[in-house]
């Protein structure tokens, strides 16, 4: 897929900052750059992100930089309100942040217009949740098809539809869940529900896997179960992968460990 | 896509908005069956209105008429030409009718209308509400034998002659009661006695005892000519409004039933204004017939004698010329001709400064009526409308209800790519989806309804014992119902576009979520 020029075309106008920290960049304006380790495949510079409770600003990220290199498993690890999951919100362009950047492929994400983020999180980004994140009114199949639903209309959906379903099948297959194809997310177990809910990840074959605490909601077992897994999709596939997790073991299995400790990074290179 | 399988499976599985929507669906069946009741009664009473009056009224002013019809006639025919179906000249005057039930005098009031038999016919339906077949076929104010509607008693030459019969029978009974009692007491008998069915009344005057007259004898020969026999004769014949004629009510087993008062065959009295210096003069009529159109204003007021009787009765006849006047003249035009264009010639060639004539068609003439009912029919749309439009903040309040619940959904959908506009999509699709299920089911309901209104109607009688219909208040003996598709269509279309409107803001905040806030709902 090409798409820095694809990109390219979606960037219009820079979004305004809510503290209108960035400058208001033009289309064309983005640049490629390089962090500590070398060529950045997903990058961060200097994220700064808050929430704010009434008029109370509660500082959640304080400057992240971030390098995560193509293909590498990365793991995200810090204690609760350390701001891991939203770091993983902002690389997945699902938030904004308050200043700093977001690099994807050379492309600065994190200002794209509206349609463009949502191009990259249906195509580009592939995303797992702690809680699976099922839709209830759909089949497993159908929310592994939800992403290609999504992104085509009615005609265009009915038109590939065969090979949608072929490619879904697969994947539920590849996960181990080709028994549970016509099963509602009530009727799985949370092993299950998370397989499905990787397997909707990677329908559209995406470049890159966000996963937020994958394995946070599952037993020892399950979990180990799931991460080998994301393990093997890595290894296999060279699929990049960043996740979240509280972990320690299991991030400890990943090619590089990245701590958060009060909104910023404490790298910490495992084996 | 995802719209709408999402849709789908949101009506499917959200029982919740179902019954939100029966409020619509209520709203719609109940719009469709006001409306078609309410054409239904508009229809059978343009219908009725129109039937029993002709097409355009030209009426001269008051009570005195305008002198010779027939060049007004040939003044009408030349200036509508073939537009005209029929034309006739009635006299039209306020009358008090007095009927004598169980010897009481009943007095009633209403309009006598002079009609002429044979053309009277053309510009109404005015033959086909008479209770006489052959009346119906050809009008005669000519008393029949016998042959009339069968809800009414026996009825016309036969009764007549039976019910003389059994009135002299009693009288003299009564009067040979009299007699012996008189000789008891010994007082002198003199007293005046009917005649019997065979014997004329000069027949028993030789009994009477008295002083001489001398001209009694020529008396007796002059009361002889033009005695009246009513054995043999009849007055003038009247065709009476049946309402004027009849009582009708609810017996106790709940149905309906009509007391008459008089019957054909009976004479009754009419008291109306002469023209000029106005008297009033009564006269004795015979009922020959009953009108019944079943429009109850008609049916109460109206009564129709012969033309030339009237005219005569009521001095319209020029002593000299020997030429009439009428008060009316009646029109019927061809269908589909343009009355208001017809009435605008009309007043061209007879102009109101000049001639004075107030020429009005049936719609003006029933005007308020038509009104009346048009402003009850559009005041109940308003009223129904807002009900829905009621329905309409019970869907908005459920659809907040169900983005709250599905919240985190919307998250997901938007983690997955989905777009703000993608989303609001889904709920505005759903609430599509309601309103065509609602207004569908509606008008399924409400079409039923009103193909089995008096079936419904008799059965609600049946369980609530009261009357739903009472055709004693309406004179119709069915509900009528006319479905227009056109306002089934716009009923239709408005509850969806309520649905749709209802659900737009609960769409625009489900668009509105933030992915992040939202997939962290709880």
């Amino acid at each position: 897929m090409n798409k820095p020029q694809e990109l390219e075309r979606n960037v219009v106008v820079h979004r305004r900052r809510k503290n209108g920290g960035a400058p208001v960049k033009k289309k064309g304006q983005s640049q490629r750059i390089d962090g500590p380790h070398g060529s950045g495949y997903l990058s961060t510079r200097s994220l700064v992100k808050s929430y704010y409770k009434g008029k109370i600003e509660i500082p959640v990220l304080r400057g992240v930089d971030l390098n995560v290199v193509q293909g590498e498993f990365t793991t995200i690890v810090g204690q609760s309100g350390s701001g891991k999951s939203t770091l993983l919100h902002l690389l997945g362009v699902l938030d904004a942040p308050d200043s700093g950047e977001v690099y994807f492929d050379g492309q600065q994400i994190d200002n794209l217009p509206a349609s463009a983020r949502e191009l990259l999180r249906n195509r580009t980004f592939g995303m797992i949740f702690q809680f699976y994140h099922l839709l209830p009114e759909l089949t497993t199949l159908e929310n592994v098809l939800a992403p290609c639903m999504i992104r085509e209309s009615v005609w265009g959906y009915w038109r590939r539809r065969r090979q949608y379903k072929q490619r879904a099948e697969a994947l539920l297959e590849r996960v181990g869940l080709s028994h549970r194809l016509r099963h509602r997310p009530s009727e799985l177990s949370g092993g299950e529900m998370q397989r499905a809910a990787i397997a909707r990840a990677l329908i559209q074959s995406p470049q890159l896997l966000l996963a937020d605490e994958p394995t946070g909601n599952l037993d020892e077992t399950t979990g180990q179960e799931i991460f080998s897994l994301l393990k093997s999709l890595n290894t296999e596939q060279q699929l990049t992968i960043v996740m979240v997790t509280h972990d320690r073991r299991i991030a400890c299995q990943t090619d590089r460990v990245v701590q958060l400790v009060e909104g910023r990074v404490v790298e910490n290179p495992s084996s | 896509m995802y719209k709408l399988l999402l849709c789908w499976r949101y009506l499917r599985t959200r029982y919740i908005a179902l019954a939100s929507i029966i409020s619509v669906t209520l709203g719609v069946a109940t719009l469709i069956v006001v409306n078609s009741v309410m054409d239904g009664f508009t229809v059978e009473m343009h219908h009725r209105l129109n039937d029993g009056l002709s097409d355009i009224v030209f009426e001269g002013r008051g009570l005195n008429g305008f002198p010779d019809p027939e060049w007004h006639k040939e003044e009408i025919r030349k200036v509508l030409g073939d537009d005209l179906k029929g034309i006739t000249a009635t006299v039209v005057v306020p009358a008090m009718f007095n009927l004598t039930v169980q010897g009481e005098s009943m007095m009633q009031h209403g309009s006598l209308i002079g009609i002429d038999p044979q053309s009277y016919g053309t510009v109404s339906d005015f033959p086909q509400y008479l209770l006489h077949a052959e009346n119906r076929e050809r009008l005669s104010f000519a008393l029949r034998d016998e042959g009339y509607d069968n809800r009414l008693p026996p009825s016309g030459w036969n009764w007549r002659r039976k019910r003389i019969t059994l009135e002299r029978d009693y009288l003299r009974q009564m009067q040979e009661a009299e007699r012996l009692r008189r000789e008891a007491l010994g007082e002198p008998v003199a007293m005046n006695t009917l005649p019997a069915a065979e014997t004329p009344v000069t027949e028993a005057a030789p009994e009477t005892a008295g002083p001489i007259d001398p001209f009694q004898r020529k008396r007796q020969a002059a009361a002889e000519e033009h005695v009246f026999d009513e054995m043999k004769q009849q007055h003038p014949g009247v065709v009476l409004g049946i309402g004027i004629a009849s009582h009708r009510y609810r017996g106790a087993d709940k149905e309906v039933k009509d007391i008459f008062y008089c019957r054909p065959g009976d004479d009754i009295q009419i008291s109306f204004p002469t023209a000029g210096q106005p008297q009033i003069v009564a006269d004795n009529f015979t009922v020959v017939d009953f009108y019944e159109s079943k429009m109850s204003e008609y049916d109460h007021t109206f009564a129709f004698v012969p033309l030339d009787h009237l005219q005569e009765m009521r001095g319209m006849v020029d002593p000299l010329t020997g030429v009439p006047s009428v008060t009316q003249i009646q029109i019927r035009l061809h269908d589909g001709v343009d009355l208001e264009a017809a009435q605008q010639k009309l007043y061209d060639r007879f102009p109101p400064q000049q001639f004075g004539y107030s020429i009005r068609t049936w719609q003006q003439l029933q005007g308020p009526l038509l009104q009346a009912v048009q402003m009850e029919t559009t005041l109940l749309n308003i009223l129904l409308f807002l009900i829905i439009a009621v329905a309409g903040f019970g869907i908005l309040a459920t659809f907040f209800m169900i983005v709250v619940e599905k919240t985190r959904d919307i998250g997901v959908l938007k983690s997955l790519g989905a777009s703000s506009r993608g989303v609001m999509t889904i709920f505005l699709t759903y609430g599509f989806s309601l309103g065509i299920v609602g207004s569908g089911v509606g008008i399924l309901i409400g079409l039923l309804f009103v193909v089995y209104i008096n079936t419904i109607a008799a059965g609600l009688e049946w369980v609530t014992g009261r009357p739903v219909f009472d055709p004693t208040v309406y004179y119709f003996q069915q509900i009528p119902t006319v479905i227009e598709p056109f306002t089934v269509g716009w009923i239709a279309l408005g509850s969806v576009c309520v649905a749709i409107v209802a659900s737009v803001l609960p769409a625009l905040r489900a668009a509105r979520l933030h992915p992040v806030e939202a997939l962290r709902y709880e």
